[in-house]
């Protein structure tokens, strides 16, 4: 659930081959396993599980003025998932965000791909220079990555205007990035993929150490040219790595939300560059809400889990062949 | 043409393709090597520049002409944030939830890990199938009925509150995480070990928890990165000044003062003083992070 996962969190299990757990603790007392689970359980149950349910049911329910002052709520079935996906508002939103999630989801993995195969081909000494880069990039908070990309891109003095001027587009002076939503998005997307791409880069590049060197000697010997290696060989060996993390990526692009809300303290038009995060934030927080805000979620919650089916069981077939 | 000069040819030409092939790959790799350095660069430049913000005086960030060395390096920065707002009270509250996340979530995800990797029992494949489809719902589908089960409780702007949605949100991961770690120490170990004379808990504190400190740690660090990083929840949870967290407080610092010229300066020495434990925890638990990752998908 909550947290952000986006950089710094991936599911995966560590070491893998471990021996099976050994069959004669069967013997033992069953209640063991559910004692021990117990604590974990509950903390779920009141953290995340509550919080589910209630959803669920307020986005059955009218959930107005009367209702905060202690009224019995009214049941009105799908009325609220009708009135709030019968709004252009939501449609603007739902469309804006796929697209973001998908030009990002993309353009971090080609850029993550591309490092990762540049970290193959140069010498030790630069590979670790930019293993160093990336890491740094990777390990830093979200919440400090976006306040200094929003001083790097700041209108008076910020140091991109300075260079861009300084190259020649003398109408980047001054130049108020936030206050566009394209150029806004621009700026948002900058951060997400510089933030993300370390994570693609590692793991493709793991993905690429796998790969022997006797299958690209006897490609070179056959004549292949390097880019056929890359795609006939290289690329086709990491598709399994490759697919994965782009599904990390998608279903974590699609929560975008805290970087978003944190650019638009500048000034941002904020109805043209909410997404379905701050859309249900401004729905619930801002709006009081709660029914609508109920039923945007739920959509979200749904869809979230219907794009980690695979993702998940790629991870229990792994679980279930250690 | 005849069969001797063939054969002097033969030799030759390859060889000078050869050459020929070998200059033009040298130079393709100087050229690689010098696009490595420039991609790294540009990848560092943020955080360089986080940095050097944080250390320059403030009335020079606000020239429109940037400095790109550190020339007059200055501490006042860092002076001016811990005495002057209040990052020191935001802190001793990010330190409290922080604490009491990681000592639940270990506590929590521990006893878990040992139930689904010692035991088979019912219902265990639908507990692992849990926690990996929880562990991918966004805070942003939460929120809300988070923000409303709180405010009920009275708990909004309360430690304990705050942490158990933590608790809740990272114990998932690392359930996963523990599980590998627990069942890389074999029981069997632990039955030599009271062959041997120790009890049972002695066995276990003696022989088991050691194995699985790197595990505990790496978890540990886990649930410290998240509960010290996270924007979302605390947004909607903690929202009296005095409750804030410093990525809450760090924005409204920003947003404080954007109308009435930023004092970058200051703005990045807190970042920075943000990111340093961050960037040194990260750094023990990356590793197995990503192998984690693509371990699975690698084996296909």
């Amino acid at each position: 659930m909550t947290i952000p996962l986006t950089t710094t969190g991936t599911a995966g299990s560590t070491g893998t081959g471990q021996a099976a757990p050994t069959g004669r603790r069967r013997r033992r007392n069953p209640v063991t396993p559910y004692l021990l689970l117990l604590p974990a359980v509950v903390a779920l149950l009141a953290g995340l599980g509550y919080p589910v349910y209630w959803q669920v049911v307020t986005s059955l329910q009218k959930f107005g003025l009367a209702q905060q002052f202690g009224q019995p709520p009214e049941w009105v079935g799908l009325a609220n998932y009708a009135r709030i996906f019968s709004s252009e508002d939501l449609w603007a939103v739902v469309v804006r965000s796929i697209a973001f999630c998908l030009v990002n989801a993309f353009v971090t993995v080609a850029i993550g791909v591309a490092f990762a195969l540049l970290m193959r081909a140069v010498h030790p000494v630069v590979k670790v220079v930019v293993q160093v880069a990336l890491l740094l990039a990777w390990a830093m908070p979200m919440v400090a990555a976006v306040i200094v990309f929003r001083w790097l891109f700041d209108a008076r003095t910020g140091v991109v205007n300075y260079l861009l001027t300084r190259l020649g587009f003398d109408g980047m002076q001054g130049y108020a990035w936030f206050s566009q939503p394209l150029t806004f998005f621009v700026v948002a997307s900058l951060v997400i993929v510089w933030m993300s791409v370390p994570f693609v880069a590692l793991s493709a590049f793991a993905g690429l150490t796998q790969v022997s060197d006797e299958v690209l000697e006897a490609a070179r010997i056959d004549g292949a040219s390097p880019v056929q290696i890359l795609w006939h060989i290289l690329l086709p060996l990491i598709r399994p790595v490759l697919s994965i993390v782009l599904l990390l990526q998608i279903i974590w692009d699609l929560r975008v939300f805290a970087q978003i809300r944190l650019l638009q303290d500048y000034g941002a038009p904020v109805g043209s560059t909410n997404l379905l995060g701050n859309f249900i934030y401004e729905l619930g927080i801002g709006r009081q809400d709660f029914a609508g805000a109920a039923a945007v979620s739920i959509f979200v919650l749904a869809l979230t889990v219907l794009l980690s089916w695979p993702y998940v069981r790629s991870l229990m077939k792994e679980e279930a062949a250690s | 043409m005849s069969t001797a000069t063939l054969q002097s040819r033969a030799p030759l030409a390859p060889k000078r393709q050869l050459t020929a092939a070998g200059v033009r790959r040298r130079i393709g790799r100087v050229l690689l090597d010098l696009l490595g350095i420039l991609a790294a660069l540009v990848w560092l430049f943020p955080v360089y520049w986080m940095v050097l913000s944080a250390f320059t005086p403030n009335a020079r960030l606000r020239t429109t002409t940037p400095q790109f060395f550190p020339v007059h390096a200055t501490l006042s920065n860092f002076s001016g944030v811990l005495e002057g707002t209040s990052f020191l009270s935001s802190l001793r509250m990010s330190l409290m939830i922080t604490g009491l996340t990681v000592v639940l979530v270990l506590v929590f995800a521990f006893l878990a890990a040992l139930a689904i990797s010692r035991f088979r029992f019912r219902g265990r494949t639908s507990f692992v199938l849990a926690i990996l489809f929880i562990q991918m719902l966004p805070a942003e589908g939460l929120f809300i009925a988070q923000y409303r089960m709180m405010s009920q409780l009275g708990l909004l702007n309360s430690v304990i509150g705050i942490s158990v949605l933590y608790t809740a949100a990272v114990i998932p991961f690392t359930v996963w995480m523990l599980r590998g770690f627990v069942a890389g120490v074999p029981a069997e170990l632990e039955e030599a070990g009271m062959v041997d004379g120790l009890s049972r808990v002695g066995a276990f504190l003696r022989i088991t928890l050691p194995l699985l400190a790197p595990g505990l740690v790496a978890s540990g660090v886990y649930a410290f990165l998240q509960a010290w990083n996270e924007f979302t929840v605390a947004l909607v949870i903690l929202q009296s000044e005095s409750s804030y967290t410093l990525p809450i407080w760090l924005r409204s610092f920003l947003a404080a003062s954007i109308n009435q010229g930023v004092n970058w300066g200051q703005v990045m020495a807190a970042s920075t003083l943000l990111a340093v434990p961050v960037i040194v925890f990260f750094l023990f638990v990356q590793g197995r992070m990503t192998s984690g990752l693509v371990s699975g998908a690698v084996k296909g």
